[in-house]
Formats: C-alpha cells, sequence, structure tokens
C-alpha cells in the first residue's frame, strides 16, 4: 500500500472521527449548557466537511500516482 | 570493488514493492502489536473498574478537551502536510519538499509543547502515573505515544536537512524514503485519532 492509499484511509477516519467529536461536543452542550462545547461541536462538524473536501482534492491531484 | 542493494527503487519480484516499504510495513505491523498490547489492557482494565475515572467524575472533566482537540487538529494537518511534502518529491519539486516537511516538523514540535503543558498541569496538580489507574494508563499511551512523535521528527528533519542530499543522486530513492517516513508519520497521526476519542471523550 502506497502512501497515496494510506492518506486517503487516513482522512476517511479522521472525518470519521470529527463527526464522532461534533456529535459528542453538541451532547456536551445538551448535557451542560455551555456554550464552549456547541462552539467545539460546530467546529467538529465543519472539519468533517473540511476533510471531506480536501480528500476529494487530494484525489484530483494525485490522479496520476498508483495506490500500489 | 562496490556491492549495490537490490531493490532499493525497483520492486522485488516476490514482495512487489522496494524493500523499504516492505520494512517500514513490517516494523508498523509491530507497532501495532505494541498498541493494540496497551490498548487491550486499556480496555480490560477500564470494564474492570467500578467508576471511571477512579476519583469519580467523567474523563472529559479530568483531562483538558479543548487541548487534546487543538493537538488532533495539528497532527491531522502534519499528516497533509507529510504527503504534500512527498508529492513534491514524485513532482520533482525539492525547494516545496523542503517547505513542507518544515512545516510538518514545525506541527509535531507545536504537538510536544502542548503535551508539556498538559502534563505540566497535571503534575502541578499531584496527578503522576501512580496516582490511579486512570493516570498510569494516560501516562503510558500518550507518553509512548509521544516518543513516537519524537522519533518522527528525528526521522523527519533528517530527511529535510542531511538526508535530502540524496535528491541530487538519486530522486527516486530519496522520494521512497520520504513515503516511508510519511507512512510512518500517518501511523503515529492514526494511534493518536484513536487515543483522544478513548481517553480524552468516553
Amino acid at each position: 500500500m502506497s502512501l497515496k492509499a494510506f492518506h486517503v484511509f487516513f482522512v476517511v477516519i479522521s472525518t470519521l472521527c470529527a463527526l464522532g467529536f461534533g456529535g459528542w461536543a453538541v451532547a456536551d452542550y445538551q448535557r451542560t449548557g455551555r456554550g464552549s462545547a456547541l462552539l467545539l461541536g460546530i467546529l467538529g462538524f465543519a472539519a468533517a466537511a473540511a476533510l471531506v473536501w480536501y480528500g476529494l482534492w487530494f484525489l484530483r491531484k494525485l490522479k496520476n500516482v498508483s495506490f500500489l | 570493488m562496490e556491492t549495490a542493494i537490490p531493490h532499493l527503487v525497483e520492486p522485488h519480484p516476490v514482495t512487489g514493492i522496494p524493500n523499504g516499504k516492505f520494512g517500514i510495513w513490517l516494523f508498523l505491523a509491530s507497532e501495532v502489536m505494541l498498541f493494540g498490547a496497551l490498548f487491550s489492557s486499556y480496555v480490560l482494565i477500564r470494564v474492570g473498574a467500578p467508576h471511571w475515572p477512579p476519583e469519580g467524575g467523567l474523563s472529559s472533566e479530568v483531562l483538558n478537551v479543548p487541548l487534546g482537540t487543538f493537538n488532533t487538529a495539528v497532527l491531522i494537518t502534519s499528516s497533509i502536510t507529510m504527503v504534500l511534502a512527498w508529492a513534491s518529491c514524485k513532482m520533482g519539486s525539492l525547494p516545496k519538499f523542503k517547505l513542507w516537511m518544515a512545516a510538518t516538523v514545525g506541527l509535531a514540535l507545536v504537538f510536544l509543547v502542548v503535551k508539556y503543558f498538559e502534563y505540566s498541569d497535571k503534575f502541578h496538580h499531584g496527578h503522576f502515573p501512580s496516582h490511579d489507574n486512570f493516570y498510569g494508563i494516560y501516562f503510558v499511551l500518550t507518553g509512548l505515544h509521544g516518543l513516537h512523535i519524537v522519533g518522527g521528527i528525528v526521522v523527519n528533519t533528517y530527511l529535510l536537512t542531511f538526508g535530502s542530499k540524496l535528491w541530487n543522486v538519486d530522486r527516486e530513492w530519496f522520494t521512497n524514503r520520504v513515503e516511508n517516513a510519511g507512512l510512518y508519520w500517518h501511523f503515529v497521526d492514526l494511534v493518536w485519532i484513536f487515543l483522544f476519542p478513548s481517553l480524552y471523550l468516553l
């Protein structure tokens, strides 16, 4: 497996982590009512969206490099 | 008489990849076993504990979630700069490689500085690894991960400085070395992606 393939895997896992973190932070906000938790949740979901955009950009940029 | 080391650049007929890449994957397999064993220990200790953390409260109240989140973002960004350093080699640009690799090393140092402040705060409040199982697990897992970050900094700094002379001798060989370092760096970052929610959030 090349670094390209491993990086795509890494971005997918990171995106899932960001989504999970966003969900955790929103649940924490509902439990405690702290505004900082809501802000972290929004940042988590924004990071997930940014990672999806980046992953697609990366695949386009390195389309001529092998996955092996 | 000079002896040439085979399969530095061209794939080995048996594995289908250069020897360096095969070696780094073998090494990463052993790393999976190392962190897997420690992670399993953490799970077993945690499910057997009546309260986690033992002192009461939640992990997210004991550890600093905003700092952990910041460090997670730093490491994810460093993986992106690392792969861009490798891509720059692939596209034949050494100056861009140096730029992205310097950013990778810089971000790794930022991670360690933040970790230093986190550890200092814990020590200041008398929370050492011997305090209880929670802090024992926390310091062992994050400390071992931190040592891996230091190892990555050493390798990446070498490639950024003295090691980059290989670019003038054999560009493909140098690019393969950067790729191997990148595989290691991604693995270390991936370990943190699992450690952060397990230790800080759950």
